[in-house]
């Protein structure tokens, strides 16, 4: 499963980031931030007209992504 | 070695992640002594600041652009990375990096501080708004984060008066010898992890649950939109029914100095060039300044209090139908009041790309100096009946501007962004902490404004009204002559030469006569028709003179080619200003100034074929 198959209001723990190329500009930014293997993230919005982008919270942190962003993120499977 | 650090000025900088209250503690630190401008090479605003310690240390502080690491994905963030490292050319290396992190969000601003460290340069940490940590229950063993980092840490509260007397206090003492280093390939997540868990303790907090609750309302599909377009009407409100009176009020202050000069100085060429050239060129710059501080007032309310990005976040996928982002939102609906203050709030969007797109669509946003020229024509030549039951046909062919304005604006952005698509640039958004804007923090980034906006461009525009002036007096009409004066002037030349490139598209000479004038400002326009069909003084007057002249002179095509072409030409000098400021290129604005012209001409063009298709040209 992927961040941006989760449903508002739900949780996961993140697996890893998937790079889209080799040195995936998006996806170290997205490590940067904080989307490391292990750590809880919760979809806290969608925005209209379509539901893009998701307002996603990491740590302490909410983050807006835009759907193709967040297909990026890996979850893991719930227990 | 100390003696000799003391002896000269020490260079500090500020770095830090966006919403670490860097900015904050920069005013706190510096107050007004500040100076703006923007990096060599690069349209990134570069703030200077001078403070002098209790020791009498003189320091000089930068406040580099906020980023969320050192591996730069915009221009913002490569000046503070090549700046921190000493390899920004014409900027000397920082003697001491200052960073700055929120203590409420140290997961996060812990990392980019140890990214800092990487430099192995003189630095000093400061945990800043620990006061809203503390109301966290947070408690933050800064002894032991000291010691685990290497780096002399300091807390502060930069929104409140003496809240950064620690990093005064840290300023005096000897720089710090440079800190240690990890090994390139560490697992940096995984350093902060350890650092939280020895120094921080955190419980379950409160003030979360309610930014959670806040957030519920504000990103709401239904209630967010609702609360967004009632923040919008809201803002129009203010910068039409509030500016307005002191717009007003501006105008007649300058019109009375104008007079008053006129009556001191004796008539001639040097009373026109005060009165009518200069007087006049800066009234035009200044009548602006109320709507341009309550469009900054709120723009500057929405960003500190965090707002802004939530609004960006609402509003991306309708941006991004047109190939912008949401951040493009807030310069394009301040541009319905004034492409000026539109343009300048376009540095609030990072990528540079988007953000020269946004400025050349911004002046396609019908601004309130077109209303004048609308409301001439539309009352002239538009019948006031109703249409489909309910609407006024007036009041239709006005919203008809207003959309096609909007409808090229979102068609020439998708050109610009055309071909673009492989490289993705990611939104990537952070939505922070809602904050309480500091009066001090406004007051600084609203004198900020309005000096680069009378400074920068108020010079241009000053410059070119003498020219228009000049245009529009010599040669002098002869003795004995019986028309207005302005056409027996080099613009009534020009005009008149003008007239075979104007006349396909249903122009008269006087119109382009008057479209010379009216390059100042548009609402100019009014007058300067006025002046060529010797009617009317002030610009009340002047329209309602007009009004059955005109519909009783011009054909009903000649109205609406002129309308069509009010809805694109870039007939003010302000914005062209403000593009050649805000790009720091005139490439730009040839390109922007060519565009516009040619979308103008074109549906001028179209609207007086279609009219005289339909018998609405000269009887």
């Amino acid at each position: 499963m992927r961040l941006n198959d989760l449903s508002r209001g739900a949780s996961a723990i993140i697996d890893h980031i998937e790079d889209r190329e080799p040195g995936d500009p998006v996806a170290l930014r997205l490590r940067e931030l904080g989307f490391v293997p292990g750590e809880p993230v919760r979809v806290v919005a969608v925005a209209p007209f379509g539901g893009d982008p998701l307002a996603v919270k990491i740590g302490f942190t909410r983050f807006a992504l835009r759907r193709a962003e967040a297909a990026r993120v890996l979850l893991r499977d719930a227990a | 070695m100390d003696a000799v650090v003391r002896e000269r000025t020490l260079r500090a900088a500020l770095v830090g992640n966006p919403n670490c209250g860097k900015t904050a503690l920069f005013n706190q630190l510096t107050g007004s002594r500040q100076k703006v401008a923007n990096y060599a090479g690069v349209t990134v605003e570069r703030k200077e600041g001078r403070l002098t310690t209790a020791s009498g240390l003189a320091v000089r502080l930068l406040d580099l652009p906020g980023a969320y690491s050192l591996n730069a994905t915009s221009p913002d963030e490569a000046v503070t990375r090549d700046v921190c490292a000493g390899r920004y050319r014409g900027e000397a290396a920082p003697d001491l990096l200052i960073c700055v992190l929120d203590a409420t969000n140290l997961r996060l601003h812990l990392r980019f501080a140890l990214d800092v460290r990487q430099l192995g340069r003189p630095m000093i940490v400061v945990i800043n708004m620990i006061d809203a940590a503390r109301q966290q229950g947070l408690e933050i063993d800064i002894a032991r984060l000291q010691a685990d980092l290497g780096v002399p840490v300091v807390t502060a509260i930069a929104v409140r008066r003496g809240g950064a007397s620690e990093v005064l206090a840290a300023l005096d003492h000897p720089l710090p010898p440079p800190p240690p280093v990890l090994p390139p390939d560490a697992d940096f997540h995984a350093v902060v992890r350890k650092l939280l868990q020895d120094a921080v303790s955190r419980p379950a907090t409160a003030s979360e649950a309610f930014e959670e609750r806040l957030d519920r309302w504000v990103l709401h599909p239904v209630w967010g939109m609702a609360i967004l377009i009632a923040l919008m009407f809201l803002m129009f409100q203010a910068v039409f029914s509030w500016a307005q009176p002191l717009m007003d009020g501006v105008q007649a202050l300058v019109d009375q100095f104008g007079e008053l000069v006129r009556g001191v100085l004796p008539d001639g060429v040097l009373q026109g060039l005060l009165v009518d050239g200069v007087i006049a060129g800066a009234g035009t710059v200044v009548v602006f300044l109320p709507q341009i501080l309550i469009l900054f007032l709120w723009i500057l309310t929405l960003e500190e209090s965090g707002y802004l990005p939530r609004a960006a976040f609402l509003l991306d996928r309708l941006m991004a139908s047109a190939g912008l982002s949401g951040r493009s939102f807030i310069p394009l609906l301040s541009s319905f009041a004034c492409a000026v203050p539109g343009i300048m709030a376009t540095r609030t969007i990072q990528n540079p790309r988007d953000r020269l797109v946004t400025i050349l669509i911004a002046p396609l946003m019908t601004c309130s100096a077109r209303l004048p020229i609308y409301t001439l024509l539309i009352a002239a030549f538009i019948p006031r009946k109703t249409v489909w039951g309910i609407f006024n046909l007036q009041g239709v062919v006005l919203f008809a501007l207003y959309i096609a304005g909007i409808v090229s604006a979102m068609a020439v952005a998708r050109i610009l962004k055309r071909g673009e698509r492989a490289s993705e640039h990611p939104l990537l958004l952070e939505l922070p902490a809602y904050r309480a804007p500091g009066l001090r923090d406004l007051a600084l980034g609203l004198w900020q404004r309005a000096s680069t906006f009378l400074s920068r461009v108020g010079t241009i525009i000053v410059t070119l009204s003498v020219l228009l002036w000049a245009l529009s007096s010599f040669p002098a009409a002869p003795a004995g002559a019986t028309g207005p004066a302005i056409d027996y002037s080099l613009a009534g030349h020009i005009g008149r030469w003008m007239l075979p490139i104007f006349a396909p598209i249903g122009f008269n000479w006087q119109i382009c006569v008057a479209l010379i004038p009216g390059l100042a400002a548009r609402e100019v326009a009014v007058s300067a028709l006025a002046t060529v069909y010797a009617v009317g003084a002030s610009e009340a007057d002047a329209a309602a003179q007009l009004t059955p002249l005109l519909s009783s002179q011009w054909s009903i095509g000649t109205a609406l080619s002129l309308l069509a072409w009010y809805v694109f030409a870039p007939q003010c000098f302000s914005t062209l200003a403000v593009i050649r400021r805000e790009t720091g290129t005139w490439k730009v604005v040839i390109i922007a100034a060519a565009y516009l012209f040619g979308l103008a001409y074109a549906a001028s063009f179209i609207t007086w074929r279609i009219a005289l298709a339909f018998g609405g040209g000269p009887s």
